[in-house]
């Protein structure tokens, strides 16, 4: 029978870690919704993007971009987003795990890019060299500065033919109960703009718009605003599904400690009832005895 | 544009990246463009341009709304205005001390670019944001100077 002592200490302790984990979900659930807001308000802006940068695209002839030209993919460069904290559940393991398995299921030459404390940790200590790192972007709300510098890192990377494509791998919010890992092709834009036939059937019909510049230079700078704004989107998504799953993570463990508790308490009482009827007999036989 | 009816009244958004600031309709819309300021009212024929810094107004029958953007693009149709801003700011949101801050930064950095050989064209457009800020946080309470003289002579 375990002594009443250890167990009040075990429950003790355990009461304090149920403390903190009952503390983190509640700051979680608080930023969350935050993060979803943030979701829900970025789309407005991309989508009138995308339509305007349609229509301006149509409207030039042979849009010609460094961003647009497609070449052969030889060099991929990896684009990792990942938290900056733990205690999130599976959320960082699925999104490394994802990489690692994109990592050796592709023949091309693979360069690393890490947002995010965790995946950066993964692969400095599993000493693949990385492009370059970012961390301590999703410690705040994530800030479209950052879209804004990752995406022109990403651009010139692209424009000056280091890499034939960017890929990103992050977790996609999709619910409060799940996330998704997703692989999506940011670089080149031109199978984007093309790609979405479904998209551009339900589009109204093409305007003709009397333009201040000409298109082209036009679609010149609108160009890199929208991939600025695809990668806030992978940013954002990512923010809000860690939340997501640190939420749910530690209710979890918070109802686990529930558990624990009870169970122990329960024994707690058993060892101290035990305790009780055992000295009784001692006393009573020690009486007889007389 | 086969209407033969024009529209009196816009439909204006401002979005930023970061959220959709303005949602309302409007009768005149005034946007720093990249070849001058541009007043659009309803009826206007499509156009695509682009914005520099610079101060955003719209107006409602009688009161105007300012608003400091720090470029970006708008679209304009008939019976709407859409802006895609870079970024965004209402008049009564300005944090006047740090644009003052931010200009007498851009101003310092330029001094600098002037006699070496940094780049000054960042330093060039943070200027123009700052100053687009502090000159919309100017405008502060005029949208109420404005209702009551339209009310004393209407």
């Amino acid at each position: 029978m375990p002594n009443v002592l250890d167990l009040r200490r075990r429950i003790r302790t355990i009461r304090n870690t149920q403390q903190i984990t009952r503390a983190m979900k509640m700051v979680a659930a608080a930023r969350l919704r935050r993060a979803q807001e943030a979701v829900m308000s970025r789309r407005p802006y991309s989508d009138r993007m995308l339509s305007v940068l349609r229509s301006v695209a149509a409207r030039v002839e042979q849009p010609s971009h460094p961003l647009l030209v497609e070449r052969p993919v030889q060099r991929i460069l990896l684009v990792l987003v990942t938290s900056d904290r733990g205690l999130c559940g599976a959320f960082n393991s699925n999104a490394i795990r994802a990489a690692q398995y994109y990592r050796a299921h592709h023949g091309e030459q693979i360069s690393l890019l890490a947002v995010g404390r965790k995946g950066r940790d993964f692969f400095r200590r599993h000493k693949v060299a990385m492009v370059s790192e970012h961390v301590d972007w999703f410690l705040r709300p994530v800030q479209w500065a950052h879209a804004r510098s990752l995406a022109n890192e990403i651009a010139a990377l692209y424009a000056d033919e280091s890499v034939d494509a960017v890929d990103f791998i992050y977790n996609e919010f999709k619910s409060m109960l799940s996330q998704r890992v997703r692989v999506e092709r940011i670089l080149p834009v031109k199978a984007v703009i093309r790609g979405s036939a479904a998209v551009a059937a339900q589009e109204p019909p093409r305007v003709d718009y009397i333009y201040e510049e000409p298109p082209a230079e036009l679609f010149r700078t609108l160009l890199p605003r929208y991939v600025e704004s695809q990668v806030y989107r992978a940013l954002v998504e990512s923010q809000a599904a860690e939340l997501a799953a640190r939420m749910t993570a530690m209710d979890a463990a918070t109802n686990n400690a529930g558990e624990l508790i009870d169970t122990l308490t329960l024994n707690l009482n058993r060892a101290r009832q035990a305790a009780i009827t055992k000295e009784i007999i001692e006393i009573v036989s020690g009486a007889a005895a007389q | 544009m086969a209407d033969d009816v024009l529209p009196t009244r816009l439909q204006f958004e401002l979005a930023t990246p970061e959220r959709l600031l303005v949602r309302d309709w409007a009768v005149a819309v005034s946007v720093p463009g990249r070849e001058g300021y541009l007043g659009i009212l309803p009826g206007h024929a499509p156009l695509l341009s682009e914005l520099k810094p610079g101060e955003l107004t719209y107006t409602q029958d009688g009161s105007t709304h300012y608003l400091a953007v720090g470029g970006g693009f708008v679209e304009v149709l008939p019976d709407r205005v859409t802006v895609l801003a870079d970024t965004a700011e209402r008049a009564e949101e300005i944090d006047l001390p740090r644009a003052q801050q931010a200009r007498r930064r851009a101003e310092d950095e330029l001094k600098k670019s002037a006699d070496a050989t940094v780049d000054g064209e960042p330093a060039q457009a943070a200027l123009a944001r700052a100053m687009a800020r502090l000159a919309v946080a100017a405008r502060r309470g005029e949208t109420r100077k404005e209702e009551q003289r339209r009310i004393a002579q209407p």
